[in-house]
């Protein structure tokens, strides 16, 4: 009887309200629509167009009801079903999918990320049939990791401390100038030559300038820390977004010293600890026995760039466990708080900032000697956004959802060009590329709707107390709490 | 308000450590911009003593507490402890100098646990007696130890409460200044509070500067107490013997001694 009471009296008592349920949707979805004709008839609706050499205007009406009908139709379907009145909320009690699948999948992922990582460019080379066809996804990995590098190190200023550091790319291109600058200088080639040997500078100049690159880096870092670390938040993030800008124009303007906008070229590419990646018979190849083949060197790198993001990661790791790390995150926290405990906070932020500048020069290095080629056109604030997004997405402070966060971004980007396959469906004349930008900032909209702290938004305790360690269980009564 | 200096004051159950108080504050004028939140105010402190604080809101109580603390500073006057002038010291040198703090508000780190809390307490001290002070904090605040690998966040009003004292306790401090430890707490937490640090005080001779607003708990506490209206210090004297006072009475305990 209950049953089938349950089963029929829905429909009677929904029977009145549906039609005022569709009456208030329709009345809705037009009022959007009239928005949307008011947006778009300027954006749309009118198209500049050459009409015997003088600028003419060309009315598209066509283009403007369609755009207008799918947002009407849109927001008519969403409010009979999403936003519907009727419709009964969810409701979940407990953790979600995602978060139960990070539980059981969790402790595995870091170790089969790590080997995903390290048999990369085998997997690509076997995939694609060939170590030359491999090129394309080896670049690709090469990228992925540069970014994952730079996310960590901004991780350390913006996730554990929580300073908003909106000029990290200032850092990348110190680092990768540092090394574009030594490593062609003159001088330093002739005096290496003297009582080394002529190709010892160019064989070693990556090797000798990759520290390099990360102190001097960090020192900028320290340089900026000091006038702006009184402040905080918003200001911080201005300052540290002209840095970065500045640098970016001295770059630009000190045509002596940093060849100006035409930039650097030719910098000594990497080296095998000193052996060259050429074809000659003192070459990596023949050195190994091995056919000479230029993707060694490409393979290379990207193992250059793993080993210097994953030393990022465990310094971070291993930082967070000492005082100083521990100060970073409780600074983020409390800074008044922080100060009463007897922590000198400005020292404290000086070394998030410089370690996390640090290792932005390191990968400013890595990109230098990979490029070969160094011109102010490659640090500009995109790239800024680019890793701050990585991190926010990330989920402050994770280095997991960093990774996944900067694969994501960067793979995704470089996937959306590959969309041929909507020709297909749009013809001939649609571009997809055009649409990667778009696909892009809904992607960032719909993580940050669904995951509004970030993919990996729990913090990891840097330690746990065990039940054996010292303290012994009589403080503790049975059922207390 | 005229008596405003009683006689001297005499601490009646704690070890006098000789006439020079611990912490001595004389005539300090706090500014907020150009509101005088403190009128110049002279609170002693001895060793071994629990001086209690009290006033209404806004009398001045946490400006006090903090500018002790160097934040913010005090634009007059002098504030001298252990015969060293802290006035213009940097905060995170005053706390080095074994004065800890358990601030209004808690302040404890959320996204932290409860250990990782503690750790950041024992900064100042260095990591030597570690394990021994936790266990100390422990026996004190079993509660912490139930909830150690727990966030801060997560913890209740009264769990905070303990914490943000155990904290301030892992730099084994000689001066321990707690502000406001009863706010918004039920009167059965307070009371295991305020019995923790009346132990702390018996037990270790730790010198204690409490801030209150629940005047009848802190004045049966202390060992003296000074009152504090509009940024003056306008009675002090033993704790029960201001708690005997009608305008004390008047001004503080009258609705009920919760």
């Amino acid at each position: 009887m209950a049953v089938q009471l349950a089963e029929t009296a829905p429909p009677t008592a929904k029977a009145s309200p549906s039609s005022s349920v569709m009456a208030h949707a329709f009345k809705d979805a037009v009022i959007t629509g009239l928005i949307a004709l008011g947006l778009f008839a300027p954006l749309i609706g009118f198209e500049t167009v050459i009409i015997d050499g003088a600028l003419g205007l060309d009315y598209r009406p066509g283009t403007l009801a369609v755009m207008v009908g799918i947002i009407f139709v849109g927001r008519l379907l969403l409010n009979l079903t999403v936003w519907s009145p009727n419709r009964k909320p969810s409701v979940r009690s407990g953790p979600t999918i995602f978060d139960r699948a990070g539980t059981t999948i969790g402790p595995a992922m870091k170790p089969l990320l790590l080997a995903f990582a390290v048999g990369f460019p085998f997997i690509a080379a076997f995939a694609m049939g060939g170590m030359n066809e491999s090129r394309y996804l080896i670049d690709l990995g090469i990228l992925i990791l540069t970014y994952v590098m730079l996310g960590w190190g901004l991780n350390i200023v913006v996730g554990l401390a929580g300073l908003l550091d909106l000029g990290y790319v200032a850092f990348y291109a110190v680092g990768a100038y540092t090394y574009a600058l030594l490593a062609t200088s003159a001088p330093i080639n002739d005096f290496f030559a003297g009582f080394l040997g002529e190709t010892f500078w160019a064989n070693w100049a990556f090797w000798i300038c990759l520290p390099m690159a990360g102190v001097f880096a960090g020192l900028w870092g320290m340089m900026l820390g000091f006038p702006v670390l009184r402040l905080r938040g918003d200001y911080l993030a201005i300052v540290t977004l002209a840095f970065g800008e500045i640098i970016r124009l001295v770059l630009i303007n000190w045509v002596d010293f940093t060849g100006g906008g035409a930039g650097i070229a030719s910098i000594p590419r990497a080296t095998f600890f000193g052996v060259p990646f050429t074809a000659g018979e003192n070459g990596f190849a023949a050195l190994f026995g091995l056919q000479f083949n230029p993707m060694h060197r490409i393979i290379f790198l990207y193992f250059v760039i793993l080993a210097l993001a994953l030393i990022t990661a465990f310094a971070t790791v291993r930082l967070r466990r000492l005082p100083v790390g521990r100060a970073w995150e409780a600074l983020r926290e409390d800074e008044i708080a922080c100060r009463s405990l007897g922590i000198n906070t400005t020292n404290v932020k000086l070394s998030a900032f410089a370690t996390g500048a640090m290792f932005g020069g390191f990968a400013g290095c890595f990109f230098a000697v990979r490029a070969g080629f160094v011109s102010p056109e490659s640090f500009t604030f995109d790239i800024s956004a680019m890793i701050l997004a990585i991190v926010v997405l990330g989920g402050m402070g994770s280095q997991i959802g960093v990774a996944v966060a900067a694969a994501v971004m960067i793979g995704g980007m470089e996937m959306l060009r590959n969309l041929g396959f909507l020709n297909q469906i749009f013809g001939g004349d649609f571009d997809p590329s055009l649409y990667r930008m778009l696909i892009f900032g809904f992607a960032m909209v719909a993580i940050m709707v669904w995951k509004p702290r970030g993919l990996v938004s729990t913090r990891d305790p840097t330690i746990f107390l065990k039940e054996r360690k010292a303290v012994s269980g009589d403080h503790v009564k049975e059922g207390h709490g | 308000m005229s008596d405003t200096r009683t006689a001297a004051p005499a601490p009646t159950a704690a070890p006098a450590g000789g006439a020079e108080p611990m912490l001595a504050v004389r005539g300090v004028k706090t500014f907020y911009g150009n509101i005088m939140a403190l009128k110049g105010v002279d609170v002693d402190v001895h060793r071994g003593e629990i001086v209690t604080l009290i006033g209404s809101n806004g009398a001045g109580k946490s400006t006090l507490m903090m500018t002790i603390f160097g934040q913010p500073r005090a634009r007059e006057g002098q504030i001298v402890y252990d015969g060293r002038d802290i006035t213009k010291m940097p905060t995170h040198e005053i706390a080095h100098l074994k004065i800890a703090q358990s601030p209004e508000g808690r302040r404890i780190f959320p996204r932290m646990t409860v250990f990782e809390n503690l750790q950041m307490g024992a900064s100042v001290d260095g990591f030597g007696h570690f394990d021994e002070d936790l266990l100390k904090v422990f026996d004190l605040f079993p509660r912490l130890k139930e909830r150690i690998n727990q966030r801060g966040g997560t913890l209740s009003g009264g769990e905070q409460q303990m914490l943000a004292i155990g904290r301030a306790l892992m730099s084994r401090p000689r001066l321990l200044m707690l502000d406001e430890p009863s706010l918004g707490l039920a009167p059965l937490i307070v009371k295991q509070i305020f019995d923790a640090i009346r132990e702390l005080n018996r037990a270790e001779g730790l010198t204690v500067f409490l801030v209150e607003q629940n005047a009848f708990h802190a004045l049966k506490l202390a060992h003296r107490g000074y009152v504090l209206v509009n940024g003056l210090v306008t009675m002090t004297g033993a704790g029960r013997e201001l708690l005997e006072r009608p305008e004390v009475r008047a001004a503080y305990l009258e609705g009920g001694k919760h």
